[in-house]
This record gives C-alpha cells, sequence and structure tokens, in this order.
C-alpha cells in the first residue's frame, strides 16, 4: 500500500508532464483501437455469412451472367436444399456518393435462404406481391429518412436508365453482425424491363446462392455443382459464401495490410513519447535514487520504482482510451453511415488496446531502470537537478 | 541585442541526446506515414493519368463511367469507324481500335488466390494508339489466333503469363507470345489478345470501348458534340487522359483522406512528445534563461531561441522520416481498384512537392509543440529565474 502511494505521488510529480503523457497516450491507445475496428468491418461481410449457404458464379469473373436455365439443374443435385439467385443492380442513387449495394432477387427464395433478414409478415407479403416493389435494411432506411410507401429513383450504371422503386419494407438484422445497409429488388422485374428494351441480355443472373442441407458437405457439393457445367458455355465455380466475401477482402489486402501496420506505427510513436518522459523523470531523480541506494534498498527495488510509475501512467492513459474509443466509435459509426455495414469494437480490440498500453509502459520504463540499478552511488549524489 | 547563435540552440539538443533522440523518432514516423500514404496516392493517380494518351478519344456507353460496365454494339462502333477526324498511319490504316474489355479471375503466383486481371482484346493499331506500350521479350500476337501478350505486372504476379507458358479461361489455352512494358501505366497489370478471338471466346456481341487518335486534337468538342447527338447512338466520349483520370479517383482519394486523418492524429502523439521535451529543457535551463536575460537578450530572443529549438528537433524527424519513406519508391505493390474492380499495380512516387509538404508538416509540429514552453521561457522574471538557479 506505501509503495502504491509512492508510485502515484512520484508520477504525478510533475503534473504537466504526466498530463501530456497520458493525452498522448489516450489519443495513441484510442487511434489504435479504431484502426483496427475499421479492419474489423471490412471483414465483416465474412463474419457474417452462412456455413449453409454456397455461392455459384462464372468461372471467368463476376462480371459474367449464368443463364437462368441453370436454377433447375441445381436444384438437382444431391445435398441442395433451395436455390435462388442475384443480379448485381449497381444503381446511383441521387449521387455516386450515396453507394449503397442493391441487388436483384428471386425474392420469395432468397429471403427463404436468409433468415437473419427480419422483416414482418406484412412487409414481407406487400414486397412479394409488387414487382416494382423494394426492401432495404434499417440502417440504409435511417440514413436517407426513407419510410415505407417511398419512392426510390436509382440511375442505373450496368443497366441503363432511370429506374423507380416504392419501398415496401424494412428488415432489422438479427443480431449485430447482420448487414443493414442493403436493397433487394424484384428480379424479375429487371428482367421483364431488360427483355422489352434489349431482347438478348433477358434471362441471365449473375450469381446463384444455394442452400444446402449439410455444412460439412460444403465442399463436396461445390465440386457437385462444378462437375456439373464443367465444359459448357458457362463454366461454374462454387465456393462458401464466406470464401466468397474473402475474396472481396483480399482485393484490397494492400491497404489492410498498410491500415495495420500503421495501426503499430502509433502505438511506436507512443512508445517514444512515453520512453522519452521516463528518461528525463529517471535522470531528474538520480540523486533520489542515488539516497535510496545508501539507505540500503536494493537495485532491484529502484526498477521497481520506475517500472510502477511507468505502468502506473500508462494503464491509466490505456484505461482513458480505451473509454473514449466507445463513443467516439459510436460518432464515427454515424458518420460514415452505410460505408461500413458493421462497425463494432470488438472484445479482442480492448484487449489489445489495454495491451498495447502495458508492453508500452514496460518498454518505456526499460532503459532508465536498468541505468538506475546501476549507478554509482557517489556520481549520483555529487549529481545535481 | 540580436538573438541567439544558432550553435548555442543546435548544442543544447546534442546535451540531451537520449531525448533528442526519442522525440526526433516519434515525429519521424508520424512523417514516415504521412510521407508515403501522399506517395502511394500519388503513384496510383500517376500511374493512371500516364496511361491516357492526350490526343486519343474513349468511347463508352452513356453513363456506363468504366470499360467492364459499357457495351457497344458492332453497328454503333461502325458508326464510330466512320468519323472524318480520325488520324491515319504511315501505312493507312485509321487508327481506331474497337475492344472488347472483360475481367478474368486468375490465380496469382504465389499465393494462388485469384485476382481480376483485365484482358483487352485488340489489334496492331492499338499497340500503336498506345506508344508508350512496349513490346519487351517474345513478339507480338498473330491476329486469329489463341495468342495473348501480357504486361510486365501481369508477368510478374500471375501465373502462368511468362514468356512461352499458357493460361487457361474461357474455354481455351491461351499462349503468352510476348512481355509488354506499359511504361508504369494502368496497361501493365493487362493480358492483351486479339480483338475478334476474344469476342469469340467470351462469347461478346458487343465491343466495351472504341479508342482512336484525332488527326487534330482541337476537334474534340466537335467529335464529342456529334457522337452524343446521333441519335443513333447511345455513347459518350472522354478524352483519354480524362478518363484515366477518372478512374484514378475514388481510390486515390480515399486513399489520401484515410492517410491525412491518420497522420493528424497520430501528430497529436509527437507533438505532445515535442512539449514535453521542450518543456523539461526549459524547467532545466531556468538558471540560464535568467543569466540570458541579465546579459541583455530579450524575451523575443529567448522566445526564439527556444522556438527554433523545436524547429530544429522537427527538422531532423522529418528529414529522417522522409529518408525511410524514400525508400518506399523501390517498392512494387498492387490492389484492387475499386472503381474498375482489376488489379492495379504501381509505385510508391516521392515528388519535390510531396517532399516540401512533408517537410512544412514536420515542422508545424515543432512549431505547435515548441511554442507554449517558449513562450513560458520568454515570459519568466530575471530575478525568479536568477534565484531558482
Amino acid at each position: 500500500m506505501f509503495l502504491f502511494k509512492l508510485l502515484l505521488r512520484n508520477a504525478f510529480r510533475h503534473k504537466l508532464r504526466t498530463a501530456l503523457t497520458m493525452v498522448g497516450l489516450v489519443v495513441a491507445i484510442c487511434a489504435f483501437g479504431l484502426l483496427r475496428t475499421i479492419l474489423g468491418a471490412w471483414y465483416a461481410g465474412v463474419e457474417a455469412s452462412s456455413s449453409t449457404r454456397l455461392i455459384t458464379r462464372s468461372a471467368i469473373s463476376l462480371t459474367f451472367p449464368l443463364p437462368l436455365n441453370y436454377a433447375q439443374r441445381l436444384k438437382g443435385v444431391d445435398g441442395v436444399t433451395s436455390v435462388s439467385w442475384a443480379n448485381w443492380f449497381g444503381g446511383i442513387y441521387i449521387t455516386e456518393r450515396n453507394f449503397f449495394p442493391q441487388f436483384a432477387v428471386e425474392p420469395a427464395s432468397y429471403l427463404a435462404l436468409y433468415p437473419e433478414y427480419v422483416l414482418s409478415d406484412e412487409h414481407r407479403q406487400a414486397f412479394l406481391r409488387d414487382r416494382k416493389g423494394a426492401v432495404v435494411g434499417r440502417k440504409l432506411a435511417d440514413q436517407f429518412g426513407w419510410k415505407v410507401g417511398d419512392q426510390i429513383p436509382l440511375r442505373g450504371t450496368i443497366f441503363p436508365g432511370t429506374w423507380s422503386f416504392t419501398l415496401r419494407g424494412i428488415w432489422d438484422g438479427i443480431d449485430d453482425k447482420t448487414d443493414e445497409s442493403q436493397m433487394l429488388i424484384h428480379w424479375g422485374y429487371l428482367n421483364e424491363s431488360l427483355r422489352a428494351r434489349l431482347g438478348r441480355r433477358a434471362d441471365f443472373v449473375g450469381v446463384y446462392v444455394v442452400g444446402i442441407d449439410e455444412p460439412n458437405n460444403a465442399a463436396l457439393i461445390s465440386q457437385r455443382i462444378d462437375a456439373l457445367f464443367k465444359n459448357s458455355l458457362a463454366e461454374t465455380l462454387t465456393e462458401t459464401e464466406k470464401a466468397f466475401q474473402l475474396s472481396f477482402v483480399s482485393m484490397s489486402e494492400a491497404i489492410l495490410v498498410a491500415v495495420e501496420a500503421v495501426s503499430y506505427i502509433i502505438i511506436l510513436i507512443i512508445m517514444a513519447v512515453m520512453a522519452n518522459t521516463m528518461t528525463m523523470t529517471a535522470r531528474e531523480r538520480l540523486a533520489e535514487y542515488a539516497t535510496l541506494k545508501t539507505l540500503g534498498f536494493a537495485p532491484g527495488f529502484i526498477s521497481m520504482l520506475l517500472f510502477g510509475e511507468s505502468l502506473l501512467i500508462a494503464l491509466l492513459g490505456g484505461v482513458a482510451g480505451l473509454l473514449v474509443t466507445l463513443p467516439l466509435a459510436a460518432v464515427f459509426r454515424k458518420a460514415v453511415g452505410t460505408l461500413f455495414p458493421v462497425f463494432q469494437v470488438s472484445d479482442l480490440t480492448m484487449a489489445l488496446q489495454l495491451s498495447a498500453a502495458l508492453v508500452v509502459g514496460m518498454v518505456a520504463a526499460a532503459w532508465p531502470a536498468w541505468r538506475m540499478s546501476r549507478i554509482d552511488i557517489v556520481q549520483g549524489l555529487r549529481h545535481v537537478g | 541585442m540580436r538573438g541567439l547563435p544558432l550553435s548555442y540552440i543546435a548544442r543544447n539538443l546534442w546535451v540531451r541526446r537520449v531525448t533528442t533522440l526519442l522525440t526526433a523518432a516519434g515525429m519521424a514516423l508520424v512523417v514516415y506515414v504521412f510521407a508515403t500514404v501522399l506517395m502511394m496516392s500519388e503513384g496510383i493517380r500517376a500511374t493512371l493519368v500516364a496511361t491516357g494518351q492526350p490526343n486519343n478519344v474513349m468511347v463508352l456507353r452513356r453513363g456506363a463511367g468504366a470499360e467492364i460496365n459499357s457495351g457497344i454494339a458492332r453497328e454503333q462502333a461502325a458508326i464510330v469507324d466512320s468519323l472524318p477526324a480520325i488520324a491515319t498511319d504511315a501505312l493507312g490504316r485509321r487508327l481506331l481500335s474497337k475492344e472488347p474489355v472483360v475481367l478474368n479471375n486468375l490465380p496469382k503466383r504465389g499465393s494462388g488466390k485469384p485476382s481480376n486481371v483485365t484482358v483487352r482484346g485488340t489489334s496492331e493499331v492499338g499497340l500503336e494508339l498506345r506508344p508508350q506500350v512496349k513490346l519487351i521479350e517474345g513478339r507480338m500476337f498473330r491476329a486469329g489466333s489463341s495468342e495473348i501478350i501480357a504486361g510486365q505486372a501481369v508477368t510478374k504476379g500471375f501465373q502462368g503469363a511468362s514468356l512461352g507458358e499458357s493460361m487457361r479461361f474461357a474455354g481455351r489455352d491461351w499462349t503468352v507470345v510476348g512481355v509488354f512494358d506499359g511504361g508504369r501505366t494502368g496497361f501493365d497489370s493487362e493480358l492483351w489478345g486479339d480483338s475478334e478471338q476474344m469476342m469469340q471466346a467470351f462469347r461478346r456481341t458487343a465491343f466495351s470501348s472504341v479508342v482512336f487518335r484525332l488527326a487534330d486534337a482541337d476537334a474534340f468538342d466537335a467529335v464529342k458534340a456529334g457522337l452524343e447527338s446521333d441519335p443513333r447512338l447511345t455513347l459518350e466520349a472522354k478524352r483519354e487522359v480524362r478518363f484515366y483520370e477518372e478512374q484514378s479517383e475514388a481510390l486515390a482519394k480515399f486513399i489520401s483522406i484515410l492517410g491525412t486523418t491518420l497522420s493528424v492524429i497520430f501528430s497529436i502523439g509527437a507533438i505532445v512528445g515535442a512539449m514535453i521535451t521542450m518543456f523539461a529543457a526549459v524547467a532545466s535551463r531556468i538558471g540560464e534563461i535568467g543569466t540570458l536575460r541579465a546579459l541583455g537578450f530579450r524575451r523575443s530572443a529567448v522566445l526564439a531561441a527556444f522556438l527554433l529549438e523545436s524547429l530544429l528537433l522537427s527538422l531532423a524527424g522529418g528529414l529522417v522520416g522522409l529518408a525511410a519513406a524514400s525508400f518506399m519508391q523501390a517498392v512494387d505493390i498492387s490492389t484492387t481498384n475499386f472503381q474498375t474492380f482489376a488489379e492495379l499495380a504501381f509505385q510508391f512516387r516521392l515528388t519535390p512537392q510531396i517532399a516540401l509538404q512533408t517537410l512544412v508538416f514536420a515542422l508545424c509540429m515543432g512549431f505547435v509543440g515548441g511554442f507554449i514552453p517558449a513562450w513560458r521561457a520568454g515570459r519568466l522574471k530575471i530575478v525568479d529565474c536568477l534565484r531558482e538557479a
């Protein structure tokens, strides 16, 4: 107890310096936490994917469509329980800045495959009945202030022209991981419009979503599907939803790696700042430590004093940083809107923030502690200020 | 009386080596992040801007924005082909290329992870339209055959893309007969083959884009107006330079905004470090300050001395950070451009402007961190100083 009091007094002897160091720590730990959360948000789609869904797409690339008649053949594959399909619509709502994903889907089977989109029966029926209808996630609706019954105009980039949809329902995610930033429309309506206007572009789908009975058989069923269409005009590539989502994440891998590296650099920066503080503190107290040694305290005790003080400051700063992170993340979440469908500070991130603070405290005290435990008493006593 | 000599200021930093080193190291890290981000953003921009040629015009379907979204039917392409403003080469061929552009998901070397490569169908004329593209190995593909040539970055990054190897996609085996140097442009990340062969293999009925060279660069506005008002066409024309500039906008902007925000947040840490150091410097030299003042140096001279010390400290950090960042120029990186959805290889690029921006940023940190301590040093009373010493 006495020791702790000594540490506390020591830590706040230079109030201004300690306060500044702590400000630095709070900023660093908080920035570290936010960066890791951003990284986590990138992987959110992967986390939210279900193990009972497979995605079948063209083997060439995602931009190549598959024929509609594959649906029937997919249903016949052993282990497949249901089949739905979706097209990326790629429309622009007012300006390019308002980006959000829109999928033209086969509504009844798609909603059945995605039970995590919780939609009231009334909304579901209204959507199924209206071919020009749309449903959106809660977050997206909140961002643009849409209410059920509103008209949503979209300017097509892949499918030319201006399209208008009536909002028929808003879904809530079953948990925090569910994407609430998408918009679903009727594939049938899109297809009919295309047939009327362009003829030959109709009856094609972007990806098939395949429901399977047994997650453990995912690899086997994927192989069966791809074998079925081998050497056809449109070969397929089937993978689990997780692998499919991961392939998107890995596209921006270079940027993600950079962000991760940068999140550690901030810890290094604060380490340098903190080490500086401890070195200065130790230098000023040279005479004191010499006195302590004269009184018979072991070198280990002096090291302990320094380590204790450093850890105390680092932990206080770290905890404060952690506490600031949570409200800041909430503000950030509001500001970015639907850019990141899910934005949550994970438990692991919080644990890492605290351990980062501890490491900073340890490393910062290492050099001064080693120096001070070895000082020559006579020299130390001679030293002034 | 004049200000304090610079050697006095510099020596003060030298006396407290460890502290100076640690503070400068913190600043160097911030500067490193700042400079690297600017270099990355500039690298992407420069790569894509260099992809365009000033006299070339790019025609896409209206509203498409990118080549892969676009579709130009053969009839429409033929109408564009008949424009009188198109230049001809020495052999009398019209400098116009109708190109199908598709994304192809191919495995990368090493990791085997698939990534999107742009496959472009083109012709001899297409090569002529892009004088920056030069074959460095092998030969040009023969028209009407399943031969392709690969950009340097593709050869390095993707399986089966070296000279003599073959790649399988769209139901065929394609032999790589040449490797070209795209001159640090987006073409480095592409595969080129015969236009008509690509149309058949990928079962396309429409081209993605039509590129042509204008005989007279000033005719662009007239040509654009003519194309876009033609009722038979639903196309839009852009200068090639402008088109590629737009392709780089979102990614370059994203990186620079993300990076600048991060650097500014990080700089708080470094500024705090500088402030701690300078406060300590002032506190340990109170007696000295008193003596200087008693000798007749003015308050402003003392303030300037401490401020200069802080600026010198940050300049040292800035230079170290910048030097470290300049090594990044040797690194090749590639990422997916989310506007085109395709892999783009580029390099970090350090321009004099970035170097200047970086150093100014470093000095700003030094100024902000050093001003309050220097101000306090200047405000101290002579009597108090001398009594305390």
